[in-house]
């Protein structure tokens, strides 16, 4: 590793009209371009068009109450405003907060190491970043919020993704960047003091521990008595294990190769899963109950956890980026050729009321904790540091990834949301209501949702069982999670324009796979990832316990991982044996936890921009940061002490237990006493950890708010940003290189030696 | 016969972009940077093998994991 040296390197600058060179060094062409030149008349035109183009897209989807309103202008509702936000408000905060400074070098220039620290392009990166953040979160939480209607997420998972989950994305990245790519939990130790820090830390290992049991939870929902999903998605393991032998001793290197074979073998599986679902000893192997699943799930978590990474993890991550780019790209295309046209009404009866099946609660603050991710995803923040400014090549291309990336993943965002729109309103209501409601038949589940206040034609069970049967299940009713209803729609979508209703079975279990693959892909990396922070959290309390710092200590690696194991699998089987229905009542919880982190990472965002003397500019996080914290502490506070029990997990708790000691043997949904006493310790266990992350996440914003306090009165700590280092390395901004920008590439390309190259900065 | 011939180079162009592309994104041509890089950073002193370098990346990984998002 190289090490920096401290010592000012003179800057060359050279002015041309409106352009800057800077130079670091003499005889080498400049490395960093300041491009002020105006906007251009044809630019003003292009993006006045944009501008019209997305109004009337946005006056469609809000005012046009006609029979029905076409996907495709959400669609371009979106990419206008994302392109807008892209160009003005993300360079409004590039200019007034980044301020990159490209004649600095990067981490990844500075400690380019081949393994961590590595310059790469771009476009790549952005690849990286994108699949790194992109996960199942994005696709189930709009899903599970169309129970309100499609108008209130479309505007929360656009103009949130705009305002807030785009710049804690950016800033971020910004902050670590400047840091050597530092982790959250050690900036926010860093800038806010220890307090701060290790109630970062805490929350952290808590939220991960939620998270990585919802999204089980998703996938056992998805998977339960369904042998054909299940016996694809066994299959990925083999194939995974047979990828990592390939690579490790046969063809050390081709990635790509494997991963083509992989996904080959991938598709095979879903395809023969159909044919294994109709023999007998298919039905007996792999139709497997909720309950043998989670248990699967666990033991599967903790092997993968201790199991060397070539074997498993490596492969299955490679399978999963294909998978997860392919299918999204397939998704966009399939939406824009089949135009589907919404089902679902622009606000529904729920929205208001509170009294949806698919999550308690009413619009605010519910809608914007189940969408969570699509719109502003806490845990971005945990990827925008750490993993991604160890690789980027330029301060400026941070608006491309940290900014950009999370518009992407806003698009996905609004592509699930058109998925679960597509649907019939009362099926719908049948696959995300808990079985406590339907009943679980198709007929109890008929009668249930034509009783709910649903416009369009009432559902028979016949047409409940016909659905099951096109998508290859024997039943859909219940089927919670967000998981199903995406792949229904999905199907519906992708049927129609590859391969007709004899392939809406494949579609949908291709569907299926395809989100279980990277939840699985995000449980195995989740839980080395708290195991290995809750070894360094421990190691730090000295003693016998420094012994952890050391990852090749394998006792501790296995006790450790059996540790977080235990935690969120727990959580898991209490997730599925909940007598009330184990996702209405744990996504909350798993959203609170998503929207605190984001809390956390942008009460670190003000404060540094605070300390750099940007107050005013503080508006940028800091709407998005009291905005967020409103929200998930209006939730939490509605979770822990709304007198409604539908709402409050204490006053459920209270209600549970109070009929219990007054000798009743049943209450609500729970039919008997072993139910009333799973609902009782349920609800102490979700109400408990709503109290822990609040008050985690209280801290840290306290703590934010006194070192902001201290700073504007002329104290606080000092910035714990690196000294620079001068670059000598050039790469472009944005995703398509200016004329300047080409020129000056041309003379880095003419040196006689090749001079720094970042990864795959050639094309050949 | 030439419009033919310059349609057939663009498709060739496209393919080896998209090429180069899912290459550096999943790693194929990891191995060649590292060797570039560590010739032009120590000359002389010895270069992984592919095999090698491969164990090492991993090895990586496995001290310091990477998170995945939801």
């Amino acid at each position: 590793m190289a090490t920096p040296t401290a010592a000012p390197t003179e800057r060359i600058k050279e002015q041309d009209g409106d352009v800057t060179y800077i130079r670091t060094e003499k005889d080498l062409p400049p490395v960093a371009i300041i491009d002020r030149s105006p906007i251009t008349t044809r630019h003003k035109i292009i993006f006045g068009i944009i501008a019209l183009l997305g109004a009337i897209a946005w006056a469609v989807i809000a005012f046009f109450r006609g029979e029905t309103v076409n996907a495709v202008w959400f669609v371009i509702a979106a990419v206008c405003t994302y392109v807008i936000g892209f160009r003005f408000y993300a360079r409004l905060i590039e200019l007034k907060i980044v301020r990159p400074r490209d004649d600095n070098a990067t981490p990844a220039e500075v400690f380019e190491n081949d393994t961590d620290y590595m310059p790469t392009d771009r476009r790549v990166l952005f690849g990286h970043h994108f699949a790194a953040i992109a996960g199942a979160g994005p696709l189930v939480g709009p899903v599970l919020a169309m129970q309100m209607g499609y108008l209130p997420g479309t505007i929360w998972i656009i103009i949130g993704a705009v305002f807030a989950g785009c710049v804690q994305d950016y800033l971020v990245l910004w902050v670590s960047t400047r840091r050597r790519g530092r982790s959250l939990g050690q900036m926010v130790r860093d800038e806010l003091g220890a307090v701060g820090g290790a109630a970062a830390i805490i929350g952290i290992i808590t939220i991960m521990t939620i998270l990585l049991a919802v999204l089980a939870l998703v996938v056992v929902q998805a998977l339960a008595q369904s042998p054909w999903g299940v016996f694809s998605i066994a299959m990925t393991i083999p194939i995974a294990i047979f990828m990592g032998i390939y690579l490790r001793f046969l063809r050390p290197g081709r990635v790509s190769e494997v991963s083509l074979i992989g996904v080959s073998l991938l598709l095979l599986a879903v395809v023969s899963g159909g044919w294994v679902a109709e023999t007998a000893w298919g039905e007996s192997w792999f139709g497997l109950s909720a309950v043998t699943l989670g248990w699967c799930l666990i033991v599967y978590g903790f092997a993968a956890s201790v199991l060397p990474v070539w074997l498993l993890l490596a492969p299955r991550d490679y399978l999963s980026t294909f998978m997860k780019v392919g299918t999204i790209a397939l998704l966009a295309i399939g939406i824009l050729i089949a135009r589907p046209v919404m089902q679902a009404p622009a606000v529904s009866e729920f929205a208001t009321s509170g009294t949806g099946p698919v999550f308690a609660g009413s619009l605010f603050p519910f809608l914007f904790i189940t969408i969570a991710c699509g719109a502003l995803s806490g845990f971005h923040s945990l990827i925008s540091s750490g993993t991604t400014p160890k690789m980027l090549e330029k301060e400026s291309q941070m608006r491309l990834i940290g900014y950009g990336g999370m518009l992407t993943e806003s698009f996905v965002g609004i592509m699930a949301l058109i998925t679960a729109a597509i649907l019939n309103q009362h099926l719908y209501f049948t696959l995300n209501a808990p079985a406590a409601s339907t009943g679980g038949t198709a007929a109890t589940a008929a009668e249930y949702v034509n009783n709910l206040p649903l416009s369009g034609d009432p559902i028979t069970a016949e047409q409940i069982e016909q659905a099951a049967r096109d998508v290859g299940e024997q039943s859909i009713v219940s089927r919670t999670g967000g998981a199903p209803t995406l792949a229904i729609g999905m199907s519906e979508v992708l049927h129609r324009v590859f391969g007709g209703a004899g392939l809406k079975a494949f579609w949908y279990h291709f569907a299926i796979m395809f989100e279980a693959l990277f939840i699985l892909t995000t449980v195995d990396a989740g839980t080395r990832v708290a195991r290995f922070m809750l070894s360094d959290g421990l190691s730090n309390l000295g003693g016998p316990l420094r012994k952890l710092r050391d990852p090749s200590w394998r006792v501790g690696v296995w006790v450790c991982s059996l540790a977080v194991v235990a935690l969120w699998g727990s959580v898991l089987l209490m997730g599925i044996t909940d007598p009330l229905g184990g996702i209405n009542t744990l996504f909350p919880l798993f959203g609170i936890a998503n929207q605190l982190l984001a809390a956390i990472a942008l009460t670190l965002v003000s404060v540094v921009v605070v300390k750099k003397g940007y107050l005013k500019w503080l508006w940028i996080p800091g709407i998005p940061l009291l905005w967020d914290l409103t929200v998930t502490l209006t939730a939490s506070w509605q979770k822990i002490f709304s007198g409604d029990p539908k709402v409050g997990y204490w006053t459920q708790h209270f209600q549970y237990r109070n009929a219990l000691d007054s000798g009743k043997t049943s209450i609500g949904s729970a039919k008997n006493v072993d139910q009333m006493e799973a609902v009782i310790r349920n609800t102490f266990i979700q109400g408990t950890l709503s109290i822990l992350f609040a008050l985690m996440v209280i801290i840290v914003f306290a703590t934010g708010l006194i070192m902001v306090m201290r700073v504007l009165r002329g104290g606080g700590t000092p910035l714990t940003e690196d000294e620079p280092v001068a670059s000598t390395l050039f790469a472009p901004s944005g995703l398509i290189p200016t004329k300047t920008e080409r020129e000056v590439q041309k003379q880095w390309d003419a040196l006689p030696q090749s001079h720094a190259r970042s990864v795959g900065t050639s094309a050949n | 016969m030439g419009r033919a011939a310059a349609v057939a180079r663009q498709i060739g162009w496209y393919f080896s972009k998209l090429s180069w592309y899912s290459a550096t994104l999943m790693g194929d041509n990891h191995y060649r940077r590292y060797a570039e890089h560590r010739r032009r950073t120590h000359p002389g002193e010895p270069v992984m093998s592919e095999r090698e370098y491969w164990r090492m990346r991993h090895a990586a990984t496995e001290a310091n994991p990477n998170a995945r998002c939801c």
